[in-house]
């Protein structure tokens, strides 16, 4: 089927996500779309699958107009999705997943089981899935529910399909099992459009590429463009490299993380037996493929959860079994992954979130009454010295855009002294700007001579911040490494491939290039994707 | 995400933490044992040697009438006390497996705690107890709790919380009675009931749904409004009408042939009016298309993840628009049950909370249809106990018996967390 | 989805200093929008809606209405004197009585009555009013209230005192009582996340039944009396009451506790806390603050305020004595004045007097023209949902609701043909 996008617009509000895109996916052709985070790519596509009405432009498949009051007319016109965040049930079984909407049904509406079980297991076969219909969705590893989704698309008989980000939850070897079902599906004369930001990915599987760059088209490249070309496409401007940072000048060693294990009530185990020290001065990455423990790992190092062995000592204190309170009040400070979630109340005055874990304690509080001068001077100082973009003090955070909103919590967190700065995803969603600005803040925090720990999936990120990376696999540190290590070295092990066995592999494929995974330049952030995410 | 680090065994998992095990929890093994022991010796050390307790079960057979049997008191007890110290030795074996006890255990101990409880309160009174009529009892006034169970369920697992159940059994009761006194029909009553109790939903529906109103305001509101409305109408347009609206009328009690005649169970389950007999395929068919239907699919997706189902093309809105509206016409015919089930007139705020205990019952019960009656006939039982009880003059405050089912609730919501769970998206407005 | 999402409220945000049209218009929307219209319009309904209960019941209305077209004049003379009478006899109880003004302090004798009659209200409402902004949902007030009086009232009848400490103890006995059976719901969601809103209504009945025990006790009951009552209360513990009008010492009392909640909620780090803890309990659990905590403390204060709720009724009403229904409806009648006075002090304030006031001249308007005083539960639940649901409002006077109007338009757009739908 032959899908074209013409003209297509979008508003929010005075914002246009989307304008006037012009796109042609012909049938069986993998089409990338390119572009960095919040560039307009799953609003065009939520447009395409009926769940934004578009305010401009038609959609034509097969050169006839169509239009979609719904995801439902969507897929009846041949059209699946998997969206980034899978729109799965978890308590539904994976057949009752794939039925959901379409269900067969016997007398009395009462679902026909054995036959959507069948359906799973025809589609599952034909392209080698390996899905038990049977299963809960929610005992699913992620890549399995990710093919719980194609499953779903291709039981409507799609014959466009959309994958959305559909690589961020994997780890490199998923990936390339999820690109040889792309090309399957290809094969069998299915359109698809994959929508990503990574370069290599689409050099890899793409017949045409087509970038996106704040709503607009700004060019469209064949495959063999090179890696350079497309980031400067999609960044809008030269590619510089990472951010400046002097090489770091480790002093003592001041976290000392031994034995970590956190076992969650289910008996699984997400912390398992995990090891570190980090030095004044010095910052840590933890790279990871989502979802590795890397999320409790920082929970538990803040106290919010408590392992179930190990410990964790700061400048000679046991933190291990500590509340949240004493880790704070001893000089910790936090940036969580999820800002909006754990780091800022979105009601609260901008003043207020500038306090938010301070507020107990002088100069913002006495005898239990708060000092309402006190914080809203705080607030004045912190807006200056971290560049807040706002109207004042009083504005509700939640108002603020989510690089400012950031900063708020990033001006909080670097307010006191510290004997620990951790962040997590620090940069997450943000505009190239701030990203910029609030990594000069992390290596400023680090040259003041605080020890300093960093979570991030984005391996750009990684390597532009750390001094040693440390990566995280199924809730163990698969090694901790150079900071100049290589790209797909880092890659298997993100996979669970050991340091040394990593090192090996990368050093044959080096003998034959071509590969995927050999296809980034051998070392160092010399690679031109960094310029996505400086 | 942690759900997801847990659940990501991609490759072969490696037997990694065996040195780290998850703690058990003890709780329930340890409450029921403590309420074995506790009973053992309350009711056995009180209970004098040689005291008998008498017992009366109606057979169900037309000649047999309603024999008594006498039982040693001291002996029952200790041997129904044994009963329940077995059963909570399993529930230690099944803790210390991790494994899940049955539905069947709580159930089970409970009626043998309550039993000796009894042969314990009426012991050398010389009265007996009269066990059917204190079991038929019991379902009966069980019924309008279990209507109001499944009217939560239906709308709890679409993703609308009803705490408007007591206003929808108000409401119900209040057209049944004015329909079917009006009219001098109660089956014209006893189908406008859910007339009632639907348009209550659709209120709740309007507001929650389409407005986006917490579901819990709206459900103490819509309490409130139904609950004057109801009485204002009452005080006025009832009250200067007597001739018309204030003879009660009352559904036929329906003994199902054969079936009635069953012994000890017959009587109790089969000698009862249609508005029982509508609550037995009500439980039923809701257990059945709740899980096993492309409607219950379909509006527990909306309960679940209305996201995701609104990709697959399903109207989340609507979808919670109708089945809230249902759930109301559920609870409105179980308030049919006031009047023209029980054959009397009309009342100001005659529910008196039994709403309440239906929402409680629904989570005792798990969400879950089955669950919902077992609880909702634990209530009806306590209600009618105390009346039973009131009767024979047991030493207990007949107010500390009908205190028992709330803090039994009570209870149970704290002890139950964690182990059954509600739809994720209940509550929560979807502005797709 | 999530960037799709957010992307747009970046954007919009970082445009906004460019996108301010005129000061002028602005204000003018607030105005329209403001919750204040909202409220007056809500209130307009709701006393739409009970004029035609009023007018349903009324028998001249039915009467005049057989022969509606033949004389009309009849029917509407007959509408206008049902709805005048109902609503100015409401009036006249709530705020001043035309007819017998002899003096100027009993002119406005009814609204004394309508102050004393919100105090309960007040003291019940600003304590549900912290939990819901602790996001806790205390249906508990009335058991909060039951328990306060039994130990108030206890004290006020068996102890026998010197004025002052006598009414000082009733009422630490009303905050203490209150404040235990608030803590119960507040521990057991702490430890064991219990919810809230069922342990509350089951706890309601359990007070109640257990004020039922009590009541047959010895200790309890009037000497002599066969009903379920207890002596009356010393007048050594009764409240002072003012100039000789119906408000004495208890309002003086709601609207300290009023400033104090304010005191409470927005200027000390407790308040602080329970806000954050409301607002978003990750972050807050992030930054430090124990949500356990907060929300024992949130059910302590809270019952401890609908605890002091019962003094208005032992301590200054005509009874001064327990008896089973010592809370009366208090405890839910509460809920709704916190809800409109959208849970602030201020406004649990005005919304405590708008529903004295409809329960003072309830009783006056059931007594002169029979209308029952139920209709004034109709006009409370009425006003409640409206406010809560101001799009309605907006739709039902078509008032401009850009919001709603935004959506409709993505949602036609969508469909195509789903403009009728609309309200």
């Amino acid at each position: 089927m032959r899908l074209e996008l013409r003209q297509i617009t979008k508003r929010f509000g005075s914002f246009v996500a989307n304008d006037a895109i012009d796109l042609v996916v012909e049938p069986g052709q993998i089409h990338a779309l390119l572009g960095e985070n919040g560039a307009g790519k799953s609003t065009l596509m939520n447009v395409l699958f009926g769940l934004y009405a578009a305010d401009g432009g038609e959609i034509l498949l097969d050169g006839q107009p169509v239009r979609f009051s719904g995801p439902g007319e969507a897929m009846a016109a041949g059209i699946g999705m998997v969206h980034q965040h899978f729109m799965l049930v978890p308590v539904f079984s994976v057949a009752e997943n794939v039925a959901m909407g379409h269900e067969p049904a016997k007398a009395l509406g009462l679902i026909d089981l054995p036959k959507s079980r069948a359906l799973v297991k025809e589609i599952s076969e034909r392209f080698h899935f390996d899905v038990d219909p049977d299963a809960m969705v929610e005992d699913l590893p992620v890549g399995a529910q990710q093919r719980v989704e194609i499953i779903k698309a291709l039981s409507r008989q799609a014959k466009i399909l959309i994958l959305d980000e559909p690589t961020a939850v994997l780890t490199p070897q998923e990936t390339d099992e999820l690109m040889a079902i792309m090309r399957q599906l290809k094969a069998a004369g299915t359109s698809i459009v994959f929508i990503t930001h990574k370069l290599r990915e689409v050099q890899a599987v793409a017949d045409a590429i087509t970038v996106i760059r704040l709503g607009k088209v700004v060019g469209s490249a064949a495959p063999t463009a090179s890696q350079t070309e497309l980031a400067s496409l999609m960044v809008g401007r030269s590619v510089g490299l990472g951010v400046a940072k002097a090489p770091a000048e480790p002093g003592p060693k001041a976290l000392e993380v031994s034995d970590l294990s956190l076992v969650e009530p289910s008996g699984l185990t997400s912390l398992d037996d995990v090891s570190f020290a980090v030095a004044r001065g010095e910052i840590l990455a933890v790279a990871g493929v989502q979802g590795n423990g890397q999320t409790e790992l920082t929970q538990v190092l803040l106290g919010l959860r408590h392992p179930t062995a190990g410990s964790i000592r700061l400048d000679g204190r046991e933190l291990a079994g500590l509340s949240v309170r004493e880790v704070l009040d001893y000089g910790v400070g936090f940036v969580p992954e999820d800002r909006s979630k754990d780091g800022m109340v979105a009601s609260f005055t901008i003043a207020e979130n500038l306090v938010l874990d301070q507020v107990s304690a002088a100069p913002f509080s006495k005898a239990g009454a708060l000092d309402i001068g006190a914080i809203a001077d705080n607030a004045s100082r912190q807006i200056e010295q971290f560049d807040v973009r706002t109207r004042g003090v009083d504005t509700p955070i939640g108002t603020l855009s989510g690089g400012n909103q950031q900063k708020v919590v990033l001006a909080r967190e670097l307010s006191r002294d510290l004997r620990l700065f951790i962040a997590s995803q620090p940069t997450r969603g943000l505009d190239v700007g701030s990203i910029e600005f609030i990594h000069a803040r992390i290596v400023e925090e680090r040259d003041k001579g605080t020890p300093v720990v960093i979570v991030s999936t984005e391996l750009d990120e990684v390597l532009a911040l750390a001094d040693r990376i440390a990566v995280m696999y199924r809730g163990r540190f698969t090694g901790i490494v150079p900071p100049d290590t290589p790209r797909d070295v880092l890659g298997l092990m993100m996979a669970g491939v050991p340091y040394e066995e990593a090192l090996a592999e990368h050093k044959a494929h080096a003998a034959t290039p071509g590969a995927l995974a050999a296809g980034a330049a051998p070392a160092v952030p010399a690679d031109p994707e960094e310029g996505a995410r400086p | 995400m942690s759900t997801m680090t847990a659940t990501a065994p991609a490759v072969p998992a490696t037997p990694a933490a065996h040195h780290v095990a998850v703690p058990i929890s003890w709780k329930a093994p340890v409450a029921y044992t403590v309420l074995a022991v506790g009973g053992l010796l309350g009711f056995g050390l009180s209970a004098e040697a040689g005291e008998t307790s008498l017992i009366s079960i109606a057979t169900g057979a037309p000649g047999l009438g309603s024999p008594s049997f006498e039982l040693p008191t001291l002996a029952s007890v200790i041997v129904l006390g044994l009963i329940q110290l077995a059963l909570a030795g399993w529930a230690w074996r099944r803790a210390s497996q991790r494994a899940k006890a049955g539905i069947w255990l709580p159930a089970v101990f409970g009626v043998a705690l309550v039993i000796s409880f009894l042969l314990w309160a009426v012991a050398g009174r010389g009265y007996a107890i009269q066990f059917t009529s204190l079991l038929s009892g019991a379902l009966f006034l069980s019924v309008p709790l279990v209507f109001g169970a499944l009217a939560g369920c239906v709308c709890e697992h679409v993703g609308v919380i009803n705490v408007a159940i007591e206003g929808q059994l108000l409401a119900g009761a209040f057209l049944a009675a004015v329909v079917g006194s009006a009219t001098g029909n109660p089956w014209l009553g006893l189908i406008c009931a859910p007339l009632a109790g639907a348009l209550v939903g659709a209120l709740l529906a309007l507001f929650a749904v389409r407005y986006w109103v917490d579901h819990i305001i709206v459900g103490i509101v819509l309490n409130v409004l139904v609950t004057g409305l109801t009485s204002y109408l009452f005080s006025t347009v009832l009250s200067n009408n007597t001739a018309v609206f204030s003879n009660p009328t009352q559904l036929p009690r329906w003994p199902i042939p054969l079936l009635s005649q069953i012994p000890v169970l017959g009587p109790v389950l089969f000698d009862q009016n249609v508005l029982v007999y509508l609550m037995y395929i009500a439980v039923a068919a809701f257990h059945v298309m709740l899980f096993k239907s492309r409607w219950g699919l379909r509006m527990r997706a909306c309960g679940e993840h209305p996201k995701a189902a609104d990709t697959v093309g399903i109207k989340v809105n609507a979808t919670r628009i109708r089945n809230t509206i249902l759930g109301g016409a559920v609870a409105g015919l179980g308030g049919a049950y006031f009047t023209v089930a029980a054959g009397l007139a009309f009342g100001k705020e005659m529910s008196a909370g039994r709403g309440f205990i239906a929402l409680a019952a629904m989570i005792l019960g798990g969400w879950k249809p089955k669950g919902a009656i077992l609880a909702a006939l634990l209530f009806g039982f306590a209600d009618n106990l105390q009346n039973a009880l009131g009767v024979v003059g047991v030493a207990i405050p007949s107010q500390f018996m009908l205190m028992a089912p709330y803090l039994v609730t009570v209870f149970a919501v704290a002890g139950l967390v964690g182990r059954v769970r509600a739809p994720a998206a209940e509550g929560v407005a979807y502005k797709g | 989805m999530t960037t799709a999402a957010e992307t747009p409220a970046v954007r919009a945000a970082a445009n906004k200093p460019s996108d301010q049209p005129s000061r002028f218009r602005g204000a003018l929307a607030k105005a329209f929008n403001g919750s204040v219209a909202t409220s007056v319009l809500a209130v307009v309904v709701a006393l739409v809606v009970g004029a035609i209960l009023i007018l349903a019941a009324d028998r001249d209305v039915q009467r005049s209405a057989a022969y509606l077209f033949a004389r009309p004049g009849d029917f509407f003379g007959a509408v206008w004197d049902a709805v005048a009478g109902a609503y100015s006899a409401l009036f006249q109880g709530a705020v001043f009585n035309i007819s017998s003004s002899y003096t100027v302090g009993q002119f406005f004798n009814p609204l004394w009555d309508t102050i004393a009659m919100s105090v309960p209200l007040i003291f019940a409402g600003l304590g549900l009013g912290i939990g819901f902004r602790a996001g806790l949902f205390n249906i508990g007030a009335q058991g909060q209230i039951v328990f306060g009086a039994i130990l108030c009232g206890y004290i006020g009848f068996s102890w026998h005192l010197p004025v002052g400490l006598h009414l000082l103890l009733c009422l630490l006995g009303a905050v203490v009582g209150g404040a235990v059976w608030g803590f119960i719901p507040g521990f057991l969601k702490a430890k064991t996340g219990a919810n809230e809103v069922i342990v509350t209504i089951m706890l309601n009945s359990v007070a109640g039944f257990f004020l039922g025990w009590l009541l047959t006790l010895a200790a309890f009951r009037k000497p002599g009396s066969n009903n379920p009552v207890s002596p009356a209360v010393d007048a050594t513990a009764r409240f002072p009451s003012f100039f000789g009008t119906a408000v004495n010492l208890g309002f003086v009392l709601a609207a300290a506790a009023a400033v104090g909640v304010w005191w409470l909620m927005e200027r000390s780090t407790l308040g602080f806390r329970i806000r954050a803890v409301g607002a978003n309990q990750d972050a807050a659990r992030t930054a430090g603050m124990s949500v356990a905590a907060s929300t024992v403390w949130v059910m302590v204060i809270a019952g401890a305020l609908a605890g002091l709720a019962a003094t208005s009724q032992l301590l200054a009403s005509p009874e001064q004595q327990l008896n089973a229904d010592i809370a009366g409806t208090f405890g839910f009648d509460a809920i709704t004045v916190a809800l409109l006075g959208r849970s602030r002090p201020l406004g649990t304030v005005l919304a405590g007097l708008l529903f004295g006031g409809l329960r003072a001249g309830g009783y006056l308007m059931q007594a002169s023209t029979g209308t029952p005083i139920d209709v004034i539960l109709v006009l409370q639940s009425v006003i409640v949902l409206l406010i809560a649901a101001p799009p309605l409002v907006k739709a039902i006077f078509r008032l401009p609701d850009p919001e709603r109007r935004r959506q409709k338009e993505s949602k036609r757009a969508k469909s195509g043909l789903a403009a009728e739908v609309a309200a």
